[in-house]
């Protein structure tokens, strides 16, 4: 067996000490991230690359450490869901329609073990998905040429406006808008400056790191300062923590309906774990037997979003390994990650580095048996951070940022960037125009642009050549599809009403 | 309303910049069918199309600050700014205090509470990022001790 012993391969490397020590690390850090209403996945994330970085650590460890926090988010996002009623971060929005009422049933310590549990499920699954489709995908991603990647790059864009945001055309601005910024510094193929304005510090163009710590975390604070108090939550008493056995037995379809959905849905490009918990709960409660009790504090209610969210993290690992593709904005900062390690991802990766590949397998598996130690048992510990108050946290975050990006780059010219950048990530909250596409933008502008100069070049010129095979006539088609569909789509399927969020992290 | 149709009059006098600029791109001798401007040109395009369609047709209008709040916000602002200038000459710990007290302060206006925040993230922080975690931070101006 090829993945067996690919998996072995994996081990062999992650159950160093060292490398146990930094999944511990990352999945308590990561809890945390995920439980602090405000701090989520992507920016949690976007925080710590520029840190771990400058610390020095080597290409498998920084990647232990960092999707060892992106599964604890996961992880955490449940936390404050259930405790305080406002969502740790976007994906764990669900929970709380059934989490807070059974919380406030006095079933606190119920609704966390139940939805730890299924966190465990989901991701622990979603991980074995990746690990026997992630080698069938980049096997087909061989047959990418530069026409094919262009479509998946727009397919990448289309769905992600479309799913994600409510306006098309502003979810389209936003992607341009990264673009836009992408061309910034010296042209590849030519050599030549483009929109560097003389400017020596934008030559080698903008730190994608800068950007999106300046966008998800910086932006973050104004917009508390704007908002403070505004949505201070009145907490849960949680009680002694015991094991609801026959909960759990009875949610154990939920949670497999859950996984099952959330980890399609987190393979797609664009959608992600948001999309991925919220078709969970809706699947949920039109096949349960229980189905009068959702919203009133059903166990099923709990279970299945979480199941969702944490199986489409892991879902989402798959198109953004194999083919360089992030569908959401964790991963977009996880392929962020890569780019920093200089590790490109697509299926070469697969191929020439299988030790990073089976390794970072190797360590979701052992962080997801961590992070349900920590978060059933040890769930206490959380719930007393969660009390830090946003006036501790919000300049903590605000220095973190900083702390990061000066150690990085050491320049006043890119922290002044990463404030505008959270400026620009504030009135783009304002006007309701989402900002993960720009950073896609950002991240994938050059390579986008590469493959579609290459496409032409082999081509000499010719356009039709972006619409000649069959992969690429099926890229546009989903790309079209996924842009226009949603606008119909919206007008049938209604959200449900979203209780109050502090968090930014659209995932 | 209002707020869409500014923003996409912005973002067209910015894509028309854009194209500008991206006219004056030198191409060398060596360049491929494309070249270096079109794809800026279409990420122009894209900008633009987008921001008629914000003027024409844009959402009902959030809820913005007035003008103490975008006091405050500026205010942020400076000070974030004013931390990026400083954190090179002054060392970390000393601008760490005052920008994240004004931060406290501005989210929970209470003085004490505000500087012992302030006073715990300058000194925590650089507890941790430089004894802990070994990254390069300075602590005081050069030639205090």
């Amino acid at each position: 067996m090829d993945i067996l012993s690919n998996l072995a391969l994996g081990f062999s490397i992650a159950l160093s000490p060292w490398t146990l020590m930094l999944a511990l690390i990352g999945c308590f850090v990561g809890t945390i991230i995920g439980a602090l209403p405000g701090l989520g996945p992507s920016n949690g994330v976007a925080l710590l690359i520029p840190i771990s970085f400058s610390m020095g650590l080597d290409a498998i460890s920084a990647l232990v450490l960092l999707t060892s926090v992106y599964y604890g988010a996961m992880y955490g996002g449940r936390i404050s869901s259930i405790l305080l009623n406002i969502p740790g971060d976007e994906p764990a929005m669900m929970t709380t329609l059934d989490g807070y009422p059974m919380a406030k049933q006095g079933r606190a310590g119920d609704a966390l073990v139940i939805s730890g549990v299924a966190s465990f499920y989901g991701a622990l699954l979603a991980t074995i998905g990746l690990m026997f489709l992630a080698p069938m995908l980049s096997r087909v991603a061989f047959q990418f040429g530069p026409a094919e990647y262009f479509a998946l790059y727009m397919l990448a864009f289309c769905t992600l406006g479309g799913v994600g945001s409510n306006n098309q055309a502003k979810a389209a601005m936003a992607a341009a808008i990264g673009l836009g910024i992408a061309m910034i510094g010296l042209d590849k193929t030519t050599g030549m400056p483009r929109f560097t304005f003389g400017e020596l510090h934008l030559m080698d163009g903008i730190d994608f790191l800068v950007a999106i710590v300046g966008l998800f975390a910086v932006a973050e604070v104004f917009h508390f300062i704007e908002s403070h108090g505004k949505n201070s939550a009145i907490g849960v008493k949680l009680g002694k923590i015991t094991i609801p056995w026959r909960d759990l037995k009875t949610t154990q379809g939920a949670m497999a309906r859950g996984t099952g959905i959330g980890f399609v849905a987190g393979i797609l490009p664009g959608a992600g774990a948001s999309l991925g918990s919220f078709l969970a709960y809706m699947a949920e409660k039109s096949v349960s037997k229980n189905r009068a009790n959702f919203g009133k504090g059903a166990p099923e209610g709990v279970a299945a979003p979480e199941a969702g969210n944490n199986a489409a993290a892991g879902g989402a690992l798959i198109p953004m390994l194999t083919l360089g593709v992030p569908g959401s904005g964790t991963t977009a900062v996880l392929l962020a990650l890569l780019l920093t390690l200089n590790i490109t991802p697509g299926p070469l990766l697969f191929t020439e580095q299988p030790h990073v590949v089976w390794s970072l397998i190797a360590a979701l598996l052992i962080a997801n048996v961590m992070l349900l130690i920590l978060n059933v048992p040890m769930v206490k510990v959380f719930v007393k951070i969660l009390s830090v108050p946003s006036w501790v946290l919000l300049p903590g975050v605000t220095m973190v940022a900083f702390v990061g990006i000066y150690s990085l780059t050491g320049s006043s010219f890119d922290m002044m960037l990463m404030v505008a950048f959270g400026l620009l990530g504030w009135i783009c909250r304002k006007l309701d125009i989402p900002t993960v596409p720009i950073i896609l933008g950002i991240l994938l502008g050059n390579a986008m642009e590469d493959n579609l100069r290459r496409a032409m070049v082999l081509s000499n010129g010719d356009w039709t050549y972006l619409f000649q095979s069959g992969i690429s006539i099926g890229l546009w088609t989903a790309a079209v599809l996924g842009f226009v569909a949603p606008m119909f789509l919206r007008r049938v399927l209604k959200k449900p009403p979203i209780p109050a969020t502090e968090s930014y992290d659209r995932d | 309303m209002a707020a869409d149709r500014i923003f996409g009059a912005v973002m067209i006098v910015l894509a028309l910049g854009y194209v500008l600029s991206a006219m004056n791109i030198q191409t060398s001798f060596m360049s491929d069918p494309v070249g270096p401007r079109l794809f800026p040109y279409l990420v122009a395009g894209v900008v633009t199309l987008c921001s008629l369609i914000m003027i024409l047709r844009p959402d009902p209008n959030a809820e913005w600050p007035g003008p103490m709040m975008v006091l405050k916000i500026g205010t942020a602002l400076l000070l974030l700014v004013g931390y990026a200038l400083l954190i090179r000459p002054l060392g970390f710990i000393i601008p760490t205090v005052v920008v994240s007290a004004a931060l406290s302060y501005m989210i929970s206006p209470r003085p004490v509470p505000a500087a012992l925040a302030g006073l715990g993230l300058g000194v925590g922080l650089f507890v941790l990022f430089k004894v802990i975690l070994g990254l390069g931070l300075v602590a005081f101006p050069r030639g205090w001790f």
